[in-house]
């Protein structure tokens, strides 16, 4: 009897999805996927912000003795332009990748702490709203990103400058810490049966192994930056040399955080990468379990090369050597990503689309900027390169040729999925090239410029030391990632009305959310997909794609066959038992009317969030303690609303 | 009948799937804090011993210092019997946060409420002893202005005192909770978390007294 083969029902609706709207709903929501555009918006806010203070930079360095901004100006925007890019544009950004792809990824309907989750993102806000205040104070960070103490001490840096700079950060990790917590939870806890963890996407193995690097690396960031807060609020002597303070000791903590910091930056990029390509190459990944490992390992060296950072304070050879060794040895595993990328497009039927450009850019780009940094893995290099405009050139290559070029990859790839409708190509292609003619036109000559002896971060420089030329094509390619941008911007927003229109799976995807609807509905799953396959929707496709790719194939999955409610045996499952695509029935079905029960929108995430942010408020109006105990207590109140309020409606 | 076969195979519409480990997400969650922290307490830990024995004045933590201006003598500040008998106060509290947790599976109200107030309480005998001890180093001339020694020892147990107090905290509203309406054994998971904080707060306190009080 066929009819006794149960199979689970299409577990996934294509719908006309009606969302709620207005600025409440946004203030109180704990959807992942409304808390992912929050993050995605807020970060491609910032990035504005951030590449205009590059082009500030690039106009005042644009010929010698230039004047277009004084040297404590400067000052100011290498600092912000550092930490925004950092802090408010790449982390966060990849945290909105993070936010919208995880569960989606792996058939869960929300993240392990929806509310802990929109904290976070409040939180980033204010964090992000908070640095950038103290541009109306005229006292913008003006002491590099990296706020080498004893510069930063009260001694040194007066003003509200780099209180602006620390408590900033201060908030920024706690916002980071939060959601490194919640993502560990999910992707440990929450993944569809079958989503064993080498079956999980790449991007989110990349996320996960991420969340460690940021749980472990942002303590230690944390006691630096408290020890510096300490120092110029309550007179401590952490930094301070003449009580015998160790100049170094900030560096070491600073550093110790600021390596993984580096792969928390390019692994979510990684991760995205690892999306397109296959897709793009119509061929599974190259050596998926070899990505994880080198990932892992990548994460785990990450943590034994920070000195590498500081070679030219004279650590003494054996410390040199070791911290040379390590740095040379992580770029393996590196390489190895590089090589199985390669391999995936080997042989692919490749589609090149914008996304897939992008792609292709990251693992050129990086390429280069990864070379340039095995150069100064060795110390007696590394003294020459150090503090000049070839580490400039080199972190550029790596953190704009790699990651925000992965990260336009996945935005490209993933804004069908976000908004229902694709990206204009024409557009994406525009603003592909121009991105990245401009960027090897701006950073490549910097490479010549270190080479030559320009030191990094001077505000201007003499004419007649051969850096003219150079300098020139920098800005000229400045101009054109500027222009590149402008058709990024236009071509979200037109496409946003005019794109066409994406369907679940615009792209013939490979993963899990390219099976619902495209935006996804609240609940995302109608029902929880059964996981059979690292592929599970070519599996379903076109069985023969990945019949030679050990994964998992279906047919090792065994499921129950009933009779009458009875269960009388078990049968190999059909390939397509994680999604029945073949009619898809267009119903408009609410969580409510499915039965599916969501966590209740609330606004007492952002109310902690406010806050805890105004305790750091009173911090910097000089320790105005009213203020501050005032906000602790509105702290304590609303997280104990938040707790003791239940996180989904009573539904018995 | 198809229908009936398919609603029977569909444990997940509607309900929460099970957690994939079969684990609670909050345990899960605080075990990926409490690795945070080590790296926290660690990084605090290792401030302290780097700076350990390189003040340029004192007053030192295990011997003597006589000011060379003043000839003042400070003696040593760090006092091991006292400190000696707040850590076992701390220890039994870890004790007591095992009978609390036990008692609350059971579902023995009385118990649980006995012991989850002793633990409270022993915490804040803790408390009450750091506070002691941090006058009294105070009143010896040690501050947080002092030296090297006085940034990092009242900084480093500082952030443990806080670590205390909101794990205090966090008990006391288990307590008020169950005075008010009851712990149920359903809800021994959230007593369990709290116990893995408490727990990790006790670890912290005996790698500090080691590292810093017994150490010389």
């Amino acid at each position: 009897m066929a009819t006794t083969v149960s199979l689970p029902p299409t577990p996934y609706t294509a719908t006309t999805h009606k969302y709620e709207s207005g600025l409440w709903s946004w203030l109180s929501t704990t959807d992942h996927k409304r808390v992912g555009q929050l993050y995605l918006y807020t970060s491609l806010f910032w990035f504005l912000v951030g590449g205009l203070e590059a082009g500030m930079i690039r106009t005042q360095l644009y010929g010698p003795n230039g004047h277009f901004v004084s040297a404590t100006t400067y000052n100011e925007l290498f600092t912000m332009h550092g930490t925004t890019m950092i802090f408010l544009v790449i982390m966060p950004l990849s945290a909105a990748f993070f936010n919208f792809l995880i569960p989606l990824q792996i058939g869960a309907r929300d993240v392990a702490f929806p509310r802990l989750n929109a904290f976070s993102y409040w939180v980033f806000l204010f964090g992000g709203l908070f640095i950038n205040a103290s541009w109306f104070f005229h006292a913008a960070p003006n002491a590099g990103w990296f706020g080498y103490a004893p510069l930063t001490t009260r001694p040194y840096s007066p003003g509200l400058n780099i209180d602006f700079w620390v408590i900033g950060l201060q908030i920024l990790g706690i916002s980071s810490l939060a959601a490194g917590f919640n993502f560990i939870t999910t992707i440990i806890n929450m993944r569809a049966p079958g989503m064993h963890f080498m079956r999980m996407p790449v991007f989110t193995w990349m996320a996960f192994i991420t969340q460690f690097l940021i749980v472990l690396a942002f303590p230690i960031i944390t006691v630096a930056l408290t020890f510096l807060m300490l120092d110029r609020f309550f007179g401590t002597n952490f930094y301070e040399v003449s009580a015998g303070a160790d100049p170094l000791l900030w560096q070491h903590l600073f550093w110790l955080f600021g390596h993984p910091e580096v792969y928390i930056l390019i692994l979510p990029a990684f991760g995205l990468v690892s999306e397109v390509i296959p897709v793009f190459s119509r061929k599974p990944l190259f050596g998926y379990p070899v990505m994880i490992y080198s990932g892992i390992l990548i994460a785990f060296l990450g943590f034994g090369v920070w000195a590498h950072h500081m070679f030219a304070v004279g650590m003494g050879p054996i410390a040199d050597s070791f911290f040379s060794i390590t740095t040379m040895l992580i770029a393996i595993p590196t390489g190895v990503k590089i090589f199985n990328w390669l391999g995936t497009m080997w042989g692919g039927s490749l589609r090149f689309t914008t996304a897939m450009k992008f792609a292709i850019g990251l693992v050129a780009l990086f390429t280069i900027g990864g070379i340039s940094g095995v150069m100064h893995a060795s110390p007696p290099s590394d003294l020459q390169q150090t503090d000049s405009y070839f580490i400039v050139a080199h972190f550029h290559y790596v953190l704009f040729g790699g990651s925000m070029m992965g990260l336009f990859a996945g935005l490209y790839f993933f804004y069908p999925k976000i908004t229902g409708r694709l990206m204009g190509e024409k557009a994406g292609s525009w603003h592909f090239w121009l991105t990245a003619i401009g960027m090897n036109l701006t950073f490549f000559p910097m490479h010549f410029l270190g080479l030559h002896g320009m030191p990094r971060r001077i505000s201007t420089y003499d004419a007649g030391q051969g850096w003219e030329q150079d300098n020139h094509l920098a800005s000229y390619g400045a101009i054109l990632i500027v222009i590149g941008t402008c058709f990024f911007v236009y071509n979200w927003f037109r496409s946003m009305k005019t794109g066409k229109v994406a369907g679940n799976d615009p792209w013939g995807g490979a993963t899990l959310e390219w099976m619902i609807p495209s935006p996804p509905p609240d609940y995302n799953f109608a029902t929880i997909p059964n996981v059979t396959s690292r592929y599970p929707l070519w599996d379903r496709k076109s069985p023969r794609l990945t019949a030679e790719v050990p994964h998992g194939s279906a047919a090792e999955t065994k499921i129950d066959v009933e009779v009458a409610g009875q269960k009388t045996g078990t049968l190999p499952a059909p390939s397509d038992t994680t999604g029945n695509a073949a009619s898809p029935q267009p119903v408009t079905s609410s969580a409510k009317q499915l039965g599916i029960v969501m966590p209740t929108p609330t606004i007492r995430p952002l109310l902690a969030a406010l806050s805890l942010g105004s305790v750091f408020i009173g911090l910097i109006m000089h320790k105005n303690l009213p203020i501050m105990f005032l906000a602790a207590i509105c702290f304590m109140l609303s997280l104990y609303s938040w707790l003791l309020t239940p996180l989904e409606p009573e539904h018995h | 009948m198809a229908t009936a076969a398919i609603e029977s195979h569909d444990p997940h519409a509607g309900a929460h799937p099970a957690t994939s480990t079969g684990l609670n997400n909050t345990k899960i969650a605080i075990w990926a804090f409490i690795g945070s922290e080590c790296f926290f307490f660690a990084s605090l830990i290792s401030t302290y011993l780097i700076y350990k024995g390189r003040s340029l004045v004192g007053p030192f933590p295990h011997e003597a210092w006589t000011d060379p201006s003043t000839h003042q003598v400070f003696k040593a500040i760090l006092n091991i019997p006292i400190t000696s008998v707040s850590t076992f106060v701390l220890l039994m509290s870890s004790l007591a946060m095992v009978l609390a947790h036990s008692a609350v599976v059971r579902g023995d109200r009385k118990s649980s409420k006995i012991w989850l107030a002793s633990t409270a309480l022993l915490g804040a005998t803790f408390l009450g002893f750091q506070a002691y001890e941090f006058t009294s180093f105070v009143h010896e001339g040690l501050t947080i202005h002092t030296n090297l020694f006085g940034s990092s020892f009242f900084i480093l147990t500082g952030f443990h005192g806080a670590h205390v107090t909101a794990g205090v905290i966090w008990l006391l509203t288990l307590l008020f909770i169950d005075i008010k309406r009851g712990l149920t054994p359903d809800e021994a998971i959230n007593v369990d978390v709290c116990a893995l904080y408490w727990h990790f707060v006790d670890v912290v306190w005996i790698a500090i007294f080691t590292l810093v009080y017994l150490i010389k």
